[in-house]
């Protein structure tokens, strides 16, 4: 054999073992796609900061997994569930996009989720609340990370309730998240003995909460509870400021609240406020060194749906490093196999029902003299342990699980 | 008794049209604005609601960069940004003279979202808080409600600006050569009027007013990049069903829509953001050129 003849043999060999490990997985490639409002009301708790945090994973993880290359994707879905699933749509059938993840808003997650099941992909959702997205409306291969209404529920809801808010009037917003989130706060006040005077469905978004916020004052409720997020809870606060809701006697929870809330409302006005969150960045050294290497490329915290596709993304591919495939069936039965440890959950757990079991925290923002530096919002009031916050399986009514 | 009736309480019946003739103060000052363009241009001003938010951007970037206060901005704020408009008739729309409206309507909608998302991009879509002025603060009890000094202040100050800018254009000289300039420019030009100097001054005017009202919002809303992309649309029905280019129907409606609009959320909440298109259908189905438009 000549030395052309010896390298030729030489080359083929290696290329036949490179497509060999990378025949595991599909198109020789991990393709992640982020789907997440990029430009509308949920841009900042989402947005970039999760396309960022997605990236991170994607970096700390090295770049490559099972011996193949992690491309990711993103598109900005406006909080529509019609281009979000056209998206997803095209990215599971010529973009060969392996797994969605983020999702924010409800309507989108669950048009996603039809997607995800006709093609048999993963959809880890972040950013949207519905409890049903594990119950009712689950699918086999959709995962819930970060929070979800029920859990939102047990930690403010039942706060406030035990503080002497027995009476409830609620501002929601009118979609699937915002029922879902009055629908599990209302049980959880009726389980511990409060009582749901009325309730108010608003326009989603609405920017102007001036009427609204005085049909609540004329209800009589002690507390006015806030069933919508993003820039209407902020605008909701805000009236409720103005027409002296607060200074009346009335107490407001905002039943989802993100820090980036907080930031734009600025602590004059937020202060007090009780809330349940499944991330902070200040809890310890972890989750403050991961935050600082996200600050310094957003130049925010992150909010727990951007700490949230991190974990998701991150639990994903050490799943797909330990199956050695990206077949969809045998990731799925790892990341349900492999506990979820990292600076955002301890001990997480995904059930079979997609839910991913971990720990939330109740908080309390901060005045603006207690607050000693940039988004140092919260005091932490209790940790609400993963299966009192998120309920047993057998509350779930999925059919798969 | 109406409010027995309607079985709602009448203290919460006056609540409501009280704060829905404040939603309709903001809606009449935008509207005239849209109104003012439209009846000089024959421009569909879609950029209205992206320079109504720029208003209340140079309201907070006064304050945080030269601390020129509230009162200050409300003058200066509008100054500024309809300088800006009249940049933008002078080397963009001014371009599209004697081609479609539609031109116009892209140009400006297009505007719009390159302004929005520059906004977005640089300020996030949760925005600023901007505090209410010191004088305005706190607020009286009316017995029916806790009517904010602010919300009052929203009202007195657009109905000033409202009727002003009527007596402007049915008063005054300019105000008369402006309406000539609408029927006839050829002719009005003949006469030696400067008839694009006068288009430019209408629509830095229209602008300013968008400005305005966007400083007055300032204080009650979040100063955000999308507070103006979700109330362009219903101003935009407003106008339409006041009459294109009427002076007196876009305030008269704008404020008659916002007490629709109230009262709205109170019997139907979930429709109080789509009765204003519904009242639109109706009339354009009974007077095609609006409630005081005249019929060409």
């Amino acid at each position: 054999m000549n030395i052309l003849t010896k390298l030729a043999v030489g080359a083929s060999a290696t290329a036949m073992i490179a497509s060999a490990a990378a025949a595991e997985v599909s198109d020789g490639k991990v393709k992640i796609g982020v789907l997440t409002d990029m430009s509308s009301t949920y841009s900042d708790l989402a947005g970039n900061g999760a396309v960022v945090a997605a990236e991170m994973a994607i970096a700390d993880f090295g770049g490559t997994v099972a011996g193949a290359p992690i491309e990711l994707i993103s598109a900005d879905h406006q909080n529509k569930a019609d281009i979000a699933a056209n998206k997803a749509r095209q990215w599971g059938d010529s973009e060969e996009v392996d797994v969605f993840a983020e999702l924010v808003t409800t309507s989108v997650a669950l048009a996603v989720f039809e997607i995800a099941k006709q093609q048999n992909k993963i959809a880890l959702v972040s950013g949207a609340a519905s409890s049903p997205l594990t119950s009712d409306a689950c699918i086999p291969t959709g995962l819930h990370w970060t929070y979800n209404t029920r859990a939102l529920a047990v930690g403010t809801g039942s706060a406030v309730v035990k503080e002497g808010g027995d009476t409830w009037y609620f501002l929601t917003a009118d979609y699937a998240f915002g029922e879902s989130l009055e629908r599990d706060v209302a049980a959880v006040v009726e389980a511990e003995g409060g009582q749901v005077l009325g309730s108010i469905k608003h326009p989603f978004p609405s920017s102007d909460f001036s009427s609204f916020v005085l049909q609540a004052q004329a209800s009589g409720a002690k507390v006015v509870g806030l069933a919508n997020a993003g820039a209407d809870t902020v605008n909701a606060i805000k009236a409720a400021n103005e027409f002296g809701l607060v200074a009346a006697g009335q107490s407001i929870a905002a039943l989802l609240t993100f820090i980036t809330d907080i930031h734009a409302l600025g602590l004059e006005t937020a202060q007090g406020i009780q809330l349940t969150t499944g991330f902070y960045w200040n809890l310890n050294d972890e989750t403050r060194a991961w935050s600082a290497r996200f600050n310094e490329q957003t130049g925010t915290m992150p909010t727990m749906v951007q700490a949230g596709v991190y974990s998701s993304v991150m639990h994903y591919l050490k799943a797909v490093e330990a199956a050695g495939t990206d077949d969809t069936d045998t990731v799925l039965a790892k990341m349900r196999e492999m506990p979820v440890n990292d600076f955002f959950a301890t001990n997480g757990q995904v059930r079979s029902d997609g839910r991913m079991v971990h720990d939330m925290y109740l908080a309390r923002v901060k005045s603006p003299a207690e607050s000693t530096g940039p988004w140092d919002y919260y005091d932490i009031v209790r940790t609400i342990p993963g299966e009192e916050a998120f309920g047993p399986l057998s509350e779930s009514n999925c059919p798969t699980k | 008794m109406l409010t027995d009736l309607l079985g709602i309480p009448p203290q919460v019946l006056f609540g409501q049209l009280l704060l829905g003739l404040i939603n309709g103060a903001f809606y009449a000052v935008l509207s005239l604005g849209l109104a003012v363009i439209f009846g000089l241009l024959n421009i569909v001003n879609f950029a209205h609601g992206a320079l109504y938010m720029l208003g209340a951007f140079t309201t907070f970037f006064l304050a945080k960069y030269i601390g020129v206060g509230y009162w200050g901005a409300l003058i200066l704020a509008p100054l500024i940004v309809g300088a800006l408009g009249i940049l933008i008739e002078r080397f963009l729309l001014r371009r599209l003279t004697g081609v479609d409206h539609l031109y116009g309507l892209l140009l400006t909608f297009g505007l719009a979202l390159v302004i929005e998302g520059v906004f977005v991009k640089m300020f996030g879509a949760s925005g600023i808080p901007y505090p209410t002025p010191e004088a305005l603060k706190g607020g009286v009890n009316l017995g029916f409600m806790f009517l904010p000094y602010y919300r009052a202040w929203v009202v007195v100050a657009s109905l000033i600006v409202c009727v002003a800018t009527w007596a402007l254009f049915e008063r005054t000289k300019i105000g008369a050569y402006l309406r000539a300039g609408t029927e006839n420019p050829q002719l009005l030009q003949a006469f030696g009027v400067n008839v694009p100097i006068l288009t430019t001054l209408a629509y830095g005017y229209g602008v300013a007013l968008a400005a305005f009202a966007g400083v007055l919002a300032a204080p009650i809303t979040q100063v955000s990049p999308l507070m103006g992309s979700n109330l362009i649309i219903v101003v935009f029905a407003v106008v339409v069903i006041g009459g294109m280019g009427s002076i007196v129907g876009a305030v008269v409606t704008g404020l008659a829509m916002g007490v629709v609009e109230g009262l709205t959320k109170v019997f139907w909440p979930e429709a109080s953001a789509t009765v204003i298109f519904l009242v639109m259908a109706i009339v354009l189905v009974l007077r095609p050129a609006g409630l005081f438009g005249k019929t060409a």
